[in-house]
Parts: C-alpha cells; structure tokens; sequence
C-alpha cells in the first residue's frame, strides 16, 4: 500500500528539516521525503495549501477506560484522538479499578488493539489505588508497557513516600508524573483563589497550593536524581521554580494544557462549569507567563489533560460539578490560534511542544517527519478558520469551555502506522 | 414600572436605574402594607414557589407573605441541604416546578450560583433569595430601602460593612449595589475573613474597626457564625467581639445621626452589643418590615414583565 501526500509543507520540530516535500508513505513507513515524487502507482492526497506535521503526542489524557466507559472509552477517545491529530496517546492511571497493576495494563492494551485508532502508552500509578499509601508495582507494569507513573487527579501528599516513589520509579527508568496541589492548602476550593472567587462566593484555590508541591517535588528529584514531569503547570510561580531547578540541572520536564495559556479565571465569573478544571485557570499574568515560559523552553511540551465527563456531571451546580475538560479534539487549534497566530511562536515551534520534544522526553518513537520513521502523520489546513462545535465532538465529552471559539488550525488528515484514520476532517470517511 | 429581565439573581449585573425602579414600587407596596386590609390583587392567578435548599426563617416568610398579600398562590418547597447532590438535579426539579406553571420561583441555596444554573433552565422567573456565598440581591434592595427612607439618598453616603465578609453574600450584594449608587463603602473584619482583592470591586478595605467606623452614615453589621472557630477563621468569638466587634465606644466614631443595621438574625455581644442592637438609631427591625414590600415589588415587576405598555426601565 502506498500513499503520496502531494504539494504540502513539511512542518518538523527544525525549521532546516522542514520545506515544501512530497512525502511518500509505503505501508507503514515513511519512505521518502523530495521536492517532487512523481510515482504512478499509489493513492495520490493532494494537500496543496496545508501543512505536515508528524502525528501529535499527547502524554496526559483520560480515556476512562475501565469504570468510567460513559465518559470515554477506548474506542472513542482513540478516535477523538485522531481527530485532533494525535497519533500517540499516553493515558492516566485513575481508572475503576486503577491501573496500579500488571492485569489492568494488559486489559488496556488488548483493548486498544481490539478497539483503538491510535497508539496507546498507558501510565501506571505511583501508588496502589491512588491512596498515597503503598507503592504501585511499577516493574511488573513497566513489563507490560506503560511509560511512565503517575496519581494524576492526586498529589502523593506523603513526601516520604514520594520520596521512595521516586527512587524505585528510577530502577525501571520510568518518569514519576507528579499532579502538583497540595491538598491540605487547596481544600475544598473549586476555582482560583483571587478577585474571580471574591466575587462569585466560589472557594479560592490559592496558587501556591500548586507552587508549594512544584517546589517539594523539585527538591525531591534533585535528592534522589529521578526523572520528574510536571503535569499541567499553570501558575507564574511553578514556572519559576522549574526554572530555578532546570538552572541547576534537576532531571525535571514539565508540560501545560491549551486552557491554561487560552482562558483566565474570568472564564468561571458566570459560573460555567464547563470551565471548573483542575488545576483551576488562572490570572492573567499566568497565562502570559505559561506562554512566555513556553517559548523559552522551561515548559517542555503542551499536554491536553484530556478529561472527558458526562454531562450530566457538569450540567449540576459549581460545587457539584466534576472538574475537566474535554481537549483532545479542541488542543491543536488553540496552539495554532493562541500561540502560532499571536506570534507566540511559529509552526515549528508548535510541533516542537505537541510531538518532536514529548516523543523525546518519554522514549517514544515518532515526532519527526523523515525517511524510515513510522508513518504518523497529521495534515492541517492552518489558515481555514472555524468554530468549534462541541456537540459534532466525536469524544462522549463535550465538556468544553471554548465551544463556538472561532478558531485556525483544522485537521483534515491523520495517519497512524500508515493507516488513514481521519480524511478530509472525517473519521474513516472517503479512504 | 416594569422590568424587562427575567431573573434576579444579583445586583452585580444590574443598571442603576433597575434599583431605584425597584425602590420606587416599593415604596408603593409598604404603603399598602400600612393599609389596615394587607390585601391586593396585584398577583391573583400567579404562582410563586419558594425553593429553599437552606434553612430560613425571615426570608421565608419575607417571601411567602409578599406573594400572600397580593394574591399569588404560593407553595413551599424545602430540600434539607444534605440531598443536594443525591437527590433530583437542580436543573429537573426546575423543570417540574416550571411545567406546574410557576411564573415565580424563588431560590435559596448553599452553592454559589445555583440560581444562575436554574434560570438558564426554566421559563419563570428566578429570585435569588442567597445562594452560597454569592449574593442575596433581596436583602441589599431592602437595606438600601431602609437607608433611603432614613437618608433619603444615596450619593457620597459613608457606609461601613463590618464582620465576616468572606462568607457574606448580603456584603457582596451591597457592595455591588452601594457602589453603583454612589455610596463610599469601606469594609472591615480579621483578615482571615476578608476575601482576596477586594478593593478591586470599588471599596476601601480596612484592618480595624475605628477606620472604618470613622464619619460614618451607616453602620452595618455582620452576622459571625460560631462554627468560623472550629475552622480555623477565628481563634474566639470574645476575641472577635473584642477587636472587631461594634460597641458603644467605636460607634461615637461614626456621625451622630449614624444608621445602625444588621441584616440578622443578631448573635448579641458579638458582633454588636445589646445596646447597639436595641438604641434609637438602629434599624433593624424596620429592615425586617421593609424587606416584605420590597419583595412584593420584585414580585409584582417579574410578574407584569409580559404587560406591554407599561414604562420600561
């Protein structure tokens, strides 16, 4: 099977690697990458006009699968994946049961294979049950194929157990994803501690609830010389200290989430919780500082933190309401628009954060279109602008607070192993 | 006078001129409260549900009698707060209060905003009679009754909110609606109970109750709930009583003729001491009467919203 992606631009993580190519794919590699191929017997799909990107990775999603299948599944998020362009996904561990142990990571993987769309890495936890108690049985799991551990939804508040988490996370070279909010300061908050929370009467979470187990986790990784992620910065001061420990040359990545360098804390002002995200949204000199921070590379990639919820869970009042946001499908078209089109940075820029640097930091294959690399491939129209509209989500969770954003940055192709996945921006349609 | 809003779930987002429409009618309606025959047909054939998840007793009855004295039927509907999230959705039990035919309901709840999720989901009306810490639009409107008729005004009016503001939606709401009127409005309470940048809503900000006292018109008091102890907000309530407390010597710092409330109930000698809450200049209980017509005002305005060729403010 061959497949010729004609007249577009090459967009890598380089802009020296990048050009206008034809871009061959034979069965489930990419096999050659010129000006101009002229070959007769493929499937020729003239991209004239768009851009090629190797497939996104997403290290930070939600599939909900097991337990929670009315939220997502395996099936859904997978396509709802692809139509946002990823190709990669690494899936979080707080699933019913959680996915602390070999026979849930297996379930995972089977069912991938029997179901999915695209590539699947699961993350195991930290710790048995997510109860901060008792170590997952990370080698056991690493066997089976996750990619790295992490509590997310939870920070492991025990520090010494955090610290022992680290230490044995390092024997199987796993990366401890750590959720930073400490919960004995964000208690029962529910948006950002500030004017936004003073004036709605909704709990104030303050920001250093996330600065203080940022700064605890650092320190812990520069004692035991683990590899330390953190998971969906969002505040002004996390990025600091993140700066201060990479300067000193702790082993730390860290990543943020679209909404974080799109919204501020004014989105929950009229109490929509399709807003109400954990972390919450933060001030305005966050966001500038998250986007600041990840043009100079202290924020290493952009994550979705992919947290689909039924509606009935967010159609509830504030207090009540389940704290996500449903961003596969929503993630590359607030790069392209918040970062890419502001000036932020370029397109490069951009497929550095979504795909080249996050298949760097977690070991994965992809990230970069060249000859003899798998077939992942994403094909983005980034100048045709368009409203998102939760409802034609192929996610179950529309839970998104940017629905009837007008937005650039569509994805009209995606190709995981060689396999056309999306075509023309529809699922499966038109092979 | 009519108002062309459907709901009133705060005084955040309401014109000047909504206010004082309000004000008006209810100067009509304590009128009529006065008559010796508390009965008008303002409301025949209308219905009013009051929708409480918290417990109350004033407002309540504030309500129920408001729709009473004009002819509504009114219905009660009183959910113990420990079943808001097992029992029917906010949003259900909307619908089926609304497909009774409510033309009115009237809320209260324990989590800010409920009322904003329910009128998004129902054709009648909504009063926010308080939801969580948000606002109590209600009880303002009738604390700025009550400082009209004794003030008769409202522009460069110094009023001190003093006590717990963090957890108090009747500050919040009078903060929006005094500011908006003109009023130079400080607060005061121990800095664990004032919350974050606050002054950004237009209001001065003050540690200790003398400033804020100081050259007063209206004094304000808040009520300080005894379980803010156990969580940590207050070491006493003698030490609160002590330093933030309103007593008869701080109280010679505001004018003479100062406007002493309390939008209740009072816990006495604490917040305020007996003297204070019993003297010649205190209000409260005027506050309580005026609270009813103030109520039948919103009442009858929501209602007559469908009248065309009435003045529209």
């Amino acid at each position: 099977m061959k497949v010729l992606f004609k007249g577009g631009y090459v967009a890598n993580a380089r802009p020296d690697l990048s050009g206008k190519m034809d871009v061959l794919i034979v069965d489930d590699r990419i096999a050659q990458l010129a000006k101009d191929i002229n070959i007769s017997d493929c499937k020729v799909i003239n991209i004239e006009g768009k851009t090629l990107l190797p497939g996104l990775i997403d290290v930070h999603c939600h599939l909900r699968d097991p337990g929670y299948e009315y939220k997502e599944n395996i099936a859904t998020g997978t396509r709802s994946a692809a139509m946002g362009g990823f190709t990669t996904i690494a899936c979080m561990a707080n699933t019913q049961p959680v996915a602390d142990n070999r026979a849930v990571i297996d379930y995972i993987k089977k069912k991938v294979k029997a179901e999915g769309v695209v590539k699947v890495m699961p993350i195991g936890s930290i710790t048995k049950n997510l109860e901060g108690k008792e170590l997952s049985l990370m080698g056991e799991m690493k066997e089976a194929g996750i990619i790295a551990v992490s509590d997310d939804g939870k920070t492991v508040m025990d520090g010494h157990l955090m610290l022992k988490a680290m230490e044995y996370a390092s024997n199987f070279d796993l990366p401890v994803i750590c959720h930073c909010e400490d919960a004995s300061i964000a208690r029962d908050g529910v948006v950002n501690m500030g004017y936004i929370s003073t004036i709605t009467g909704l709990r104030g979470i303050s920001r250093v609830a996330e600065d203080a187990i940022v700064a605890r986790d650092l320190m812990l990784a520069g004692e035991t010389g683990a590899h330390v992620h953190i998971a969906h910065v969002s505040t002004a001061g996390s990025v600091e200290l993140i700066k201060t420990a990479k300067d000193k040359g702790i082993r730390v990545t860290c990543e943020t989430a679209p909404h974080y360098f799109s919204l501020t804390e004014k989105a929950v002002e009229n109490f929509d919780t399709f807003a109400k995200v954990n972390p919450p949204l933060r001030t305005e000199e966050d966001v500038q500082a998250i986007k600041q921070a990840l043009k100079d590379g202290i924020i290493d990639i952009i994550a979705t933190d992919h947290a689909p919820h039924h509606l009935d869970e967010k159609l509830v009042e504030f207090d009540l309401a389940a704290f996500g946001i449903s961003g596969l499908e929503t993630a590359l078209a607030l790069g392209v628009t918040e970062l890419v089109e502001s000036g932020v940075m370029d397109i490069h820029g951009l497929v550095d954060k979504m795909s080249y640097t996050p298949a760097r930091i977690f070991k994965l294959p992809g990230g970069i279109i060249q000859e003899d690399t798998p077939a992942d491939i994403v094909v983005v129209d980034l100048k045709k602008s368009y409203e998102i509209d939760a409802d034609k989500f192929v996610s179950l969770g529309k839970n998104t607070p940017f629905n009837g954003k007008k937005v650039k940055g569509k994805v009209e192709y995606t190709m995981v192993s060689g396999q056309l996945v999306v075509s023309r921006g529809v699922l499966g349609g038109n092979k | 006078m009519i108002l062309t809003r459907k709901d009133i779930l705060g005084l955040k987002d309401i014109k000047k001129t909504e206010i004082e429409a309000i004000l008006n009618t209810a100067e009509l309606m304590k009128y009529i409260l006065k008559q010796g025959n508390k009965k008008t047909p303002h409301l025949q054939g209308k219905s009013v549900i009051i929708l409480f998840y918290e417990n109350s007793t004033r407002t309540k009855l504030s309500f129920e009698l408001a729709g009473k004295y004009m002819g509504a039927s009114v219905a009660n509907i009183s959910v113990s707060t420990s079943s808001v999230a097992k029992g029917e959705s906010l949003i259900d039990t909307g619908r089926t209060i609304d497909v009774m035919g409510a033309d009115v309901v009237v809320i209260r709840h324990p989590i800010s905003g409920a009322p904003h999720l329910l009128a998004r989901h129902v054709k009648a009306s909504v009063i926010n009679a308080g939801d969580g810490m948000n606002e109590h639009p209600t009880q303002s409107l009738l604390d700025l009754f009550t400082i009209k008729e004794k003030k008769g005004g409202f522009e460069g009016l110094k009023v001190a909110i003093i006590g717990d503001i963090y957890h108090s939606r009747v500050a919040r709401s009078n903060i929006w609606s005094m500011v908006k009127l003109g009023c130079e409005v400080s607060v005061c309470g121990p800095n664990t109970l004032l919350p974050p940048d606050l002054e950004k809503t237009g209001v001065n900000v003050y540690n200790n109750v003398e400033d804020a006292i100081r050259g007063a018109d209206v004094v304000m008091g808040l009520r300080i709930q005894k379980e803010r102890q156990r969580s940590g907000l207050l070491p006493s309530i003698d030490e609160y009583a002590r330093y933030f407390g309103i007593n008869e010597k701080n109280i010679k710092l505001a004018k003479k003729d100062v406007l002493i409330m309390h939008p209740g109930p009072v816990n006495r000698g604490v917040e305020m001491t007996s003297i204070i809450v019993d003297e010649d200049r205190s209000a409260i209980t005027e506050q309580v009467t005026n609270g009813v017509a103030v109520r039948m005002a919103l009442l009858y305005m929501l209602t007559r919203r469908s009248v065309p060729d009435e003045s529209i403010v």
